[in-house]
Order: C-alpha cells, then structure tokens, then sequence
C-alpha cells in the first residue's frame, strides 16, 4: 500500500516535470522575445525600449546551455521559478504574479465552491431519479431534456441569465463584487445560478448513465428478491456501488474550483483567478500565463493522485490487483 | 490566375476531403454491418440527419468560391474577391450602413433609407453585413472546426494508440508518459497556452484542438488495442506468419472502426462549443457563430435591444450541436456491442 502511493507520487512528480517541459517548449522556444516585448509593451515602441525589456524579464539569456554558468540559462530559470513558486513579475503591468494569485483565489473559490458543491449534489440527486424512473416517459424527458441543456453555449447561458433574470426581471445585479459578505451574495447568486443550471445537462446524464448500468447487476436482483423496497434499493446499494465513477468526475472538477471559470468570472465582473487569465490572454502575459497553466496542471496532478489512492481505499478490487 | 491562390488551394482542399468521404462512404457501404447500422441510424434518427446534411450542404456551398463572373455593380475591389456559391445567391454588395432589423426598410438608428429595403430576412448587423449570408457562412467554419481537427486528432490517435498497446514495452511507457503529461492540463488551459504560443487563425486553432483532443481518444484505442492483441484469432494469425504490419491493417484496425466512428461524433460538438469561448477569449476563428454571439453581446444592453444576430448565430449552433448530439447518441448505441442485443 506504502509502496503504491510512494509510487504513484513520484510517477507523478515526473509528470509535472513533463508538464515543464512542455511550458518551456511553447513560452521560450516557440515565441519569439522580441515579437513578446513588442506585444506587451507596444507595435510602436523604440528598439531600445524593446531589448530593455527582453532583459528585464530574463527573455535574453542563452536558451539551453550557458558555458561560462551553466545554471544561467532560460531553462534552468524556468525550472527554479515554477518548482519554487517564484513565478516572477507580469509580463504586461510588471505586478507580481504570485501575490495576485493570492488574492484572486478567494473570489474565484467564492464562485466556484457553492457551484461544485450544488452541482454535484443537485446532479446525483436528480440522476438518481431519473434512473429510478428508467424507461418511462420520465426518463426519456429527463434525457432529452439533458441533451438540450448540453447543446447551448456556455455563453448563451450567460448572456440569457444576464438579459433575462438580471435586465428584465430585476432579481439580482448583472455583474459586479463586493468585499462585505452580505452584499456578495447578492452579485453571486446570478453567477452561481448560471454555472450550476449549465453543468447540469452534462452530469445529470453521466451519473444516469452510472445508475443505470449499476442497476442491472446481480446484486439489485438479489436485494430485490429478499424483499427490498425500489427506492430503498436505489439510496444505498446503487448509490454506495457507484461511489467509484462518481468520485473520479468530482475529484477531477477540483482543480477548476482554484483556476475559477474564466467565462462566468470575467462576464460577471469577479476579480477572481479567471478574470486574471482573461487578462492575461487580453494582454500577451505569457508570464502569468505559464504560471496559471502551471498550477491547473498540478493541482490536477495531485487531484488525480488523490483519486487513485482514494479508489485503494473505496475498492477493494483495485486494492489486491 | 494562379494555383497559389487561397481559395484556389481551399477548392482543391474540399474537392480532396470529399473524394476522401466519398470513398469511407464507398468501403463502409460494401460492408454488410456498416450498412445495417446507417440504415438503423436514419430509421432512429430521420431529422437530425436531415439537419446536418443541410448544414453539410450549405457548408459546401460556402467553400466552392471563384472570382469574378456576372458579379455586376460593385466597385473594382469586390470584383476582384473570390466569392462563394453562398455569396453568390446573395445580391452583390448587398451590404447597409449599420444595423436594421429583419426586412425593414430603414436603419434601425435614424431611420436613413436603406439601400435593399425589405430584402434582410434576418436584418443587418453593426458594419451593415446581411445577418442571414453570415450565419449561412458560420456553417463552413463549424464543420473546418470540427472536420480539420478531427483529421488531426484520428489518425495520431491510432497511430500512437495502437503502437503502444500493440508493441507494449518501451513504446508504451514513452505514449503513456505523453498521454499523462497532457491529459494532466486542464484542456481550456492547454488550448489557451496553445493558441497564445502558436498564434491566432483557423489553422493554429485547429491544431490546438488537435493537440488537446487526442489524448482521450488514444487511451481508448490503446486499452482496445491491448485486448484485441491477446485474441485467438490474432494469435492464430501471427503463427500463420502474418507480419505485424499485415496483422495491425488487417485485425486490428478494422475492430476499432468503431470507436473511432463514435469518437468522431461525440467530439464533433466538443469541438465547436470550445470555439465559442476561444471566441469570447479573442482567440477563436473569424466568421464563426461564437464570435457571432460574442459580437452580439453588447447589442442585448443597447435600448431598443438588437436581438436578430444573436437570435440568428445561436439557432444555427444549437440546431448543429443538437442534431450531432442526437446522432451521437444513436450511434454510440448502435455500434457498442454492449447494446447490440438491445436493439433486436
């Protein structure tokens, strides 16, 4: 078990490593310095000015391998300051990166939090129904009504939300934050409403899917032959049996609760970390672009680490194979 | 006029693709299978077919252009542009000022004449253009959005999929190292570095998706790959002597067709949605609906509203992705084995 998870970390930790490598490839060695600098500090801007900035963010050292300090060079930079969490300054206003990370966390969780956790909840609920209600015209409703959902564009989503329950009917402001919890709530709870109906099409249909192939095992038969009730059926052995699948498409949407949903956030005016990379991509920041793909990818990493071992502890078929 | 032209090279790029589906259409149609399960899919699903045949059409239409030819009136300028058979079936210059609603006779602000009263179906949107040609034109990207990545994304996943779960080994280790290191970016994340490193424009977008699609679809093949190559008539052919070229064509491709079938559909729709937040994120392809909506965004706060482009560019993405996700669906159940006994 110890040696499993040993493992499994450092299996993934050369993934990250790979991620890196990856990063390195598309910042450093695909874009051009000059034509960065010119992006980020203007088309019209004096040459000077342009090598001055090259310079000042580290774009001119030797790209692989420096002869005179072999630690000097743009790789082992960008190595150091992803591994150590020094992401540096912005490329586009100079702010430190890190710092606005730290701050842009909060809102974005503020978002993301009660989305996720209705979400999932307000997904396995009306999943289990439906695949109560299997080959019915419940059932079929609940599909295609699931298909619909996931047709529309997350933008239509918002911009209908926003027209409709923000210009038309007046219920909550369009878009908008606030640092005092009680006038938050009022800005978030379009946001919120938004993000959950849309997610809902998508994992209504995954977990019936789940529910539906559970409920065709040998061992609802033999529940419902001693004598147990349908719905009791479905609470407690359909649903502890589909624990597996479940836990692997929560655990997997936990690295979005930290990046935030760039759509929701930038529409809606939520200074969180997806308004930041909207920014970011607004404004040619690779720096701060590195650094957010970056911890998307390892906070993934992780995410899938934990699932793995969680599956050892939840399964124990996966546990003795 | 030369070959070098880009919409010379376009006509000959959709000519190619179509010589190309035609002859999949050709093979599949031989195979007794393959022609019991399209004719159970247009018994299942008579409309949506319909619906993306149209859109298939118009997208064809759109992508045959030529220049000059009875373009009439217009200045030197647009004689001189390449303009599609679409374009054609429009007047020329059949463009306005600015905005007026569906088959108006005057400018929605001012109230100026307009040049071709009454003859907007869908009415003009902020620079004046024909809001109807333009969502006719949607369909073309959508389906280059869809059809190019799909180009890209099948055949590597074959390729690297089969090959590792085929070879095992070393070959294994390096495809899965490569499958787990992008798999483990978040895809919007990954497409966004892609797009900012390669740079903006139909083809780069298209490559990003590519680059992001494959690694599902190459899991799949590879744990597929995986079973098949313990099967009894693999071994059998490999103690007859087949070469392991000869047994990956012959075994083991043609029982993934399948999968890729299925694959190609569902990621179909994927694909497009994603391209109207790289839309929103100004990073998406010129033309597309999604950057019809983003444009269309604004035009919802104005007093009095300017529904027509929105309304417009967001039917014809939600009649698209509905009907692939229905045919999705229908294909997924008729070709799974798991639910062929179902179906009888």
């Amino acid at each position: 078990m110890l040696a499993y998870i040993v493992r499994r970390t450092a299996y993934g930790f050369v993934v990250v490593l790979g991620v890196l490598l990856l990063l390195f490839a598309l910042f450093f060695l695909y874009a051009e310095p000059i034509e960065m600098a010119r992006r980020a500090v203007g088309e019209k801007a004096p040459p000077e000015v342009l090598e001055q900035w090259v310079v000042n963010h580290g774009y001119d050292k030797p790209t692989w391998w420096n002869a005179e300090s072999p630690a000097d060079t743009m790789l082992v930079d960008h190595f150091r300051s992803m591994l150590t969490f020094d992401f540096g300054r912005s490329d586009a206003d100079d702010s430190p990166i890190l710092e606005r990370i730290r701050t842009g966390m909060g809102p974005s969780l503020a978002l993301t939090l009660p989305i996720f956790t209705f979400g999932v909840l307000l997904g396995v609920g009306l999943s289990l129904f439906v695949a109560y209600f299997r080959e019915t015209y419940i059932d079929r409703m609940g599909v295609v009504l699931c298909v619909l959902g996931m047709s529309l564009s997350i933008l239509l989503y918002i911009i209908g939300g926003q027209f409709l329950i923000g210009k038309t009917l007046r219920w909550f402001p369009i878009s908008g934050f606030d640092t005092s919890p009680a006038v938050v709530l009022r800005f978030l709870a379009l946001p919120v409403l938004v993000g959950l109906v849309e997610g809902l099409g998508g994992s209504v249909r995954f977990y019936r899917t789940v529910f539906i192939e559970e409920t065709g095992r040998d061992y609802v038969r033999t529940a419902r032959a001693k004598g147990c009730g349908d719905g009791r059926i479905m609470a407690r052995h359909v649903l502890h049996n589909a624990m597996i699948p479940i836990l692997t498409r929560v655990v997997v949407s936990i690295p979005f609760l930290f990046t935030g949903s760039l759509l929701l956030e930038s529409f809606f005016g939520i200074p969180g970390l997806g308004s930041m990379m909207v920014d970011a991509i607004h404004g040619n920041d690779f720096a701060t672009l590195r650094a957010m793909v970056y911890i998307g990818a390892l906070l993934f990493i992780v995410a899938q680490i934990l699932t793995d071992i969680a599956y050892t502890l939840v399964d124990p078929r996966v546990r003795l194979s | 006029m030369s070959l070098a032209e880009p919409h010379v090279i376009s006509n000959i790029v959709v000519a190619l693709l179509l010589a190309g589906a035609v002859a999949i259409f050709a093979t599949a149609r031989r195979s007794d299978l393959w022609r019991q399960a399209g004719r159970e899919l247009i018994r299942r699903r008579p409309i949506a077919i319909v619906t993306i045949t149209l859109f298939v059409c118009v997208a064809l239409l759109d992508s045959v252009a030529w220049v000059g030819g009875g373009a009439g009136g217009g200045n030197a300028l647009e004689q001189s542009r390449p303009r599609s058979v679409i374009d054609r079936m429009f007047a020329p210059d059949f463009k306005e000022k600015s905005y007026s609603a569906p088959l108006a006779d005057v400018e929605f602000y001012g109230g100026a004449d307009l040049t071709h009263p009454g003859s907007h179906l869908l009415g003009t949107d902020i620079l004046g253009r024909d809001v109807l040609q333009l969502t006719l034109k949607g369909a073309r990207v959508a389906l280059l959005i869809g059809g190019l990545t799909s180009l890209i994304v099948i055949p590597l996943a074959l390729l690297m999929g089969i090959s590792a779960g085929y070879f095992g080994g070393r070959i294994d280790d390096i495809v899965f190292f490569v499958v787990s290191t992008l798999a483990s970016i978040p895809t919007l994340l990954l497409l966004i570095a892609l797009i900012m490193a390669l740079g903006h424009g139909p083809v780069q977008v298209c490559v990003a998706m590519g680059v992001t699609g494959w690694v599902g679809f190459c899991r799949i093949v590879r744990g597929e790959t995986f079973k098949l190559r313990e099967l009894d008539y693999v071994q059998a052919a490999r103690a007859l002597g087949v070469s392991e070229v000869g047994i990956i064509l012959r075994h083991i491709l043609p029982n993934l067709m399948h999968l890729v079938v299925i694959t190609f559909v569902l990621l179909f729709s994927g694909l497009v949605l994603s391209e109207a937040i790289l839309s929103y994120l100004g990073i998406g392809i010129n033309g597309s609906w999604g950057q019809m909506i983003d444009q269309a965004r604004d035009e919802l706060a104005r007093d009095p509203i300017i529904w027509w482009n929105l309304v417009a560019a967001s039917t014809a993405l939600f009649a698209l992705i509905l009907s692939v996700n229905f045919v999705g669906d229908a294909v997924r159940d008729i070709l799974d084995p798991k639910t062929l006994g179902e179906r009888r």
